[in-house]
C-alpha cells in the first residue's frame, strides 16, 4: 500500500495549524426549545435549563476529543436556542431576564462560553413577547456573562421595521450605560440584523431558527492567516490567479469545517446542518482580514480599493468553500469586525478606515457593521440612524447586514476600549453627529423593496 | 478486517536514531507502521508514517501523549492525527 499524501501535503495541513492559526472557530449545537413553553415564567425557565443541559450535556467534551484526535483546534463550543422571545410569550407575569439567567446558568453548566438566541424577529411587527424580550435586553446582558442577544429588524420580503430600530437605539443606549463599568460590554453581546441567517453558528447572532430540527450541529471555520500566507509576496499575480488561490485555499479550510460537523453530528447524534465558511480574524498577529485586503496590494485597508478588494476576496471565498462541502449556510463570507482584526484596528488608529468606508465594506462583506466603538456621547438617534442605514443595504442587496456597536460611556475619540480575548480592543471612532431624530421617530415600516416582488 | 489509520509526523533536526526511537515506540504498543517515508523539507528532517492502531493497546489520545513526551526527549516534534484530517483537505 503507498503512502496516499505527498510530503508536501502534510506538512501544508500541519503549517496551516501551527503557524497560520487554522482553526475551527466554533461548534455550534442549535437546540429547539419550542417545548418549553409555559405559563409560569419560573416554570419556563426551569424547563429551559433542564432541556439545554441534556442535550448540550457531551458538546464540549466531544469537541475537544475530535480536537485532539485530528490535531485541528477546536476554539469554541456553543449553543444557539429558539429565539426566546417565542418561548416567553405564554408567560403571564415576569421578566425575561429570568429566562436569560436560565440560558447563562446553562452555558455555564455546560462549559460552553456563549449561547445565543436571547432574540426576536420584529422585521414585520412585534408580537406582545417580542416586546417584552426587548425591554429586557440591557438588564439580561447587563446581569449574564455568556448568553447572546439578537433582534432582527428587516428583512428584504419584509422592508425595515423603523419603530424597532428606534428602539434598538435606545436599547443599546440602555445596555452601555448598564455595563459601563465594563466598557459597554454588554453590547459586544447584542447585534441588529437584516435578513438574519437561521443557522449561522457564529456570535452574537446565532439562533435556532424555527425551520430548524430539533437539534442540529453548525460548524463555523475560520482562517484569515491561511488565506495571508497563500497571497503574500506576490504582486506579480494577476486577479485571476489571485481569485483561484484564495479558492483553492477557501476550499481546504471548508473542508476541515466538513470533517469536524459530520464527526461531531455522528459522535452527537444529531444531524449535521451547515458549515460557515466565513473568514473570521482574529486579534492575533497574522490572522487579520485586513491584512489580507492589503497583501492585495492596499498600502492601508480603508484606502480607496478596499472595497473591490473586500468584495473579490469575498466572493472567491465563497466560490471555494461552496465546493467543499454539502450545505454551507450562516453568513459565510469575510468578516471585517474592528476590535477583533488587528490591521483593521491600526488602520482606524491611523485614520485610515473611517465609518463611512467601513459602511461601504458592509456591501460586499458577509455581515457588517461589527464590534465598532463610538464616542459615549452618541444619542440613542444616530443609533439607530446607523442601523437603518445598514439595513439598508442588506434589504436592497438581499443579504445579511448587521450592526454591532459600542457607545462607550465617558469614551471620546481618540481614547480606546481592551476587551481582551477574541473581543480584542477598540479605538473609538468618529461619525456623523448631524441630527437624525425626525426621520428615525417617524415609525412605521420602511416598504419591502420592488426587487422582493420574486413570485 | 478494519483498520484505524493514523498518520504520525516526525518534525526536526536530522540525527541519528529518530527512526529507531519512534519505531521502537510503536512496536511496544502493538501499532502497526503500514507506510513510512522521509525527506528534508525547508533544512528540516520529515518523516512521515500512515499506522493502524486497531490493534493498538493504547487509545490514540494515550499514544499522543506517549508521543509527544518521546518527542520531548530526543528533541522532535512528533504527531498523531487521524487519517481523515489529510484525506478531508487533499483528496476529494
Amino acid at each position: 500500500m503507498a503512502l496516499n499524501y505527498t510530503a508536501e501535503e502534510i506538512m501544508q495541513t500541519i503549517r496551516m495549524v501551527q503557524s497560520e492559526n487554522l482553526d475551527i472557530r466554533t461548534i455550534t449545537m442549535g437546540i429547539s426549545l419550542r417545548d418549553c413553553c409555559h405559563e409560569d415564567m419560573t416554570a419556563t425557565a426551569r424547563k429551559i435549563y433542564d432541556k439545554i443541559c441534556k442535550k448540550a450535556e457531551k458538546l464540549v467534551a466531544t469537541g475537544e476529543a475530535i480536537s485532539r484526535e485530528y490535531g485541528i483546534p477546536i476554539i469554541n463550543k456553543r449553543i444557539s436556542v429558539t429565539p426566546i422571545s417565542m418561548i416567553g410569550e405564554s408567560c403571564l407575569h415576569g421578566s425575561y431576564v429570568e429566562l436569560a439567567a436560565a440560558m447563562d446558568k446553562a452555558a455555564h453548566e455546560t462549559g460552553v462560553n456563549f449561547i445565543g438566541g436571547f432574540s426576536a424577529l420584529v422585521h414585520k411587527g412585534y408580537t406582545s413577547g417580542d416586546r417584552r424580550l426587548i425591554e429586557a435586553i440591557p438588564q439580561a446582558m447587563a446581569e449574564t456573562e455568556r448568553v447572546c442577544s439578537s433582534v432582527n429588524i428587516g428583512t428584504t420580503k419584509a422592508g425595515i421595521n423603523m419603530d424597532a430600530v428606534c428602539q434598538m437605539g435606545q436599547i443599546i443606549k440602555q445596555t452601555a450605560e448598564l455595563t459601563k463599568d465594563r466598557d459597554a460590554i454588554g453590547c459586544a453581546k447584542l447585534v441588529v440584523f437584516c435578513n438574519a441567517p437561521e443557522d449561522n453558528p457564529f456570535m452574537a447572532g446565532s439562533f435556532h431558527g424555527v425551520g430548524e430540527p430539533e437539534t442540529v450541529i453548525n460548524v463555523g471555520v475560520s482562517g484569515p492567516g491561511v488565506v495571508l500566507a497563500a497571497i503574500r509576496n506576490h504582486p506579480e499575480w494577476d486577479f485571476n490567479t489571485l481569485a483561484s488561490v484564495i479558492k483553492r485555499t477557501a476550499f481546504k479550510i471548508t473542508r476541515m469545517g466538513e470533517l469536524v460537523g459530520r464527526e461531531a453530528g455522528r459522535r452527537l447524534d444529531m444531524p449535521f446542518g451547515i458549515v460557515d465558511l466565513s473568514l473570521a480574524p482574529t486579534p492575533a498577529i497574522g490572522d487579520s482580514v485586513a491584512d489580507i485586503l492589503e497583501a492585495m496590494g492596499l498600502e492601508r485597508v480603508g484606502g480607496h480599493g478596499t472595497t473591490a478588494a473586500l468584495a473579490m476576496l469575498n466572493d472567491a471565498v465563497k466560490k471555494g468553500g461552496a465546493m467543499a462541502s454539502s450545505n454551507v449556510g450562516g453568513l459565510s463570507g469575510a468578516f471585517i469586525p474592528v476590535s477583533e482584526d488587528a490591521g483593521m484596528i491600526r488602520a482606524v488608529e491611523e485614520g485610515a478606515l473611517c465609518l463611512d468606508k467601513l459602511e461601504a465594506m458592509t456591501c460586499v462583506c458577509s455581515v457588517g457593521l461589527d464590534m465598532f466603538a463610538v464616542p459615549g456621547d452618541t444619542t440613542a438617534e444616530v443609533i439607530s440612524a446607523i442601523i437603518a442605514d445598514e439595513a439598508a443595504i442588506g434589504m436592497i442587496n438581499k443579504k445579511t447586514t448587521a450592526v454591532r456597536v459600542l457607545p462607550v460611556p465617558g469614551k471620546k475619540v481618540g481614547d480606546q476600549v481592551e476587551f481582551g480575548g477574541l473581543l480584542g480592543r477598540a479605538p473609538i471612532m468618529p461619525l456623523h453627529t448631524y441630527d437624525p431624530k425626525i426621520f428615525v421617530k417617524r415609525g412605521g415600516r420602511i416598504p419591502a423593496p420592488i426587487c422582493a416582488l420574486t413570485n | 478486517m478494519s483498520q484505524k489509520r493514523v498518520i504520525v509526523t516526525v518534525i526536526g533536526e536530522d540525527r541519528v536514531g529518530i527512526i529507531a526511537a519512534v519505531t521502537e515506540v510503536l512496536a511496544k504498543y502493538q501499532v502497526n507502521i503500514l507506510d513510512i517515508s522521509q525527506t528534508i523539507l525547508q533544512d528540516f528532517f520529515t518523516m512521515m508514517m500512515i499506522v493502524d492502531i486497531s490493534k493498538s493497546t493504547v487509545s490514540l489520545q494515550s499514544l499522543q501523549d506517549i508521543l509527544k513526551t518521546l518527542g520531548d526527549n530526543i528533541g522532535m516534534q512528533i504527531q498523531a492525527q487521524h487519517e481523515d484530517i489529510f484525506r478531508f483537505m487533499h483528496r476529494i
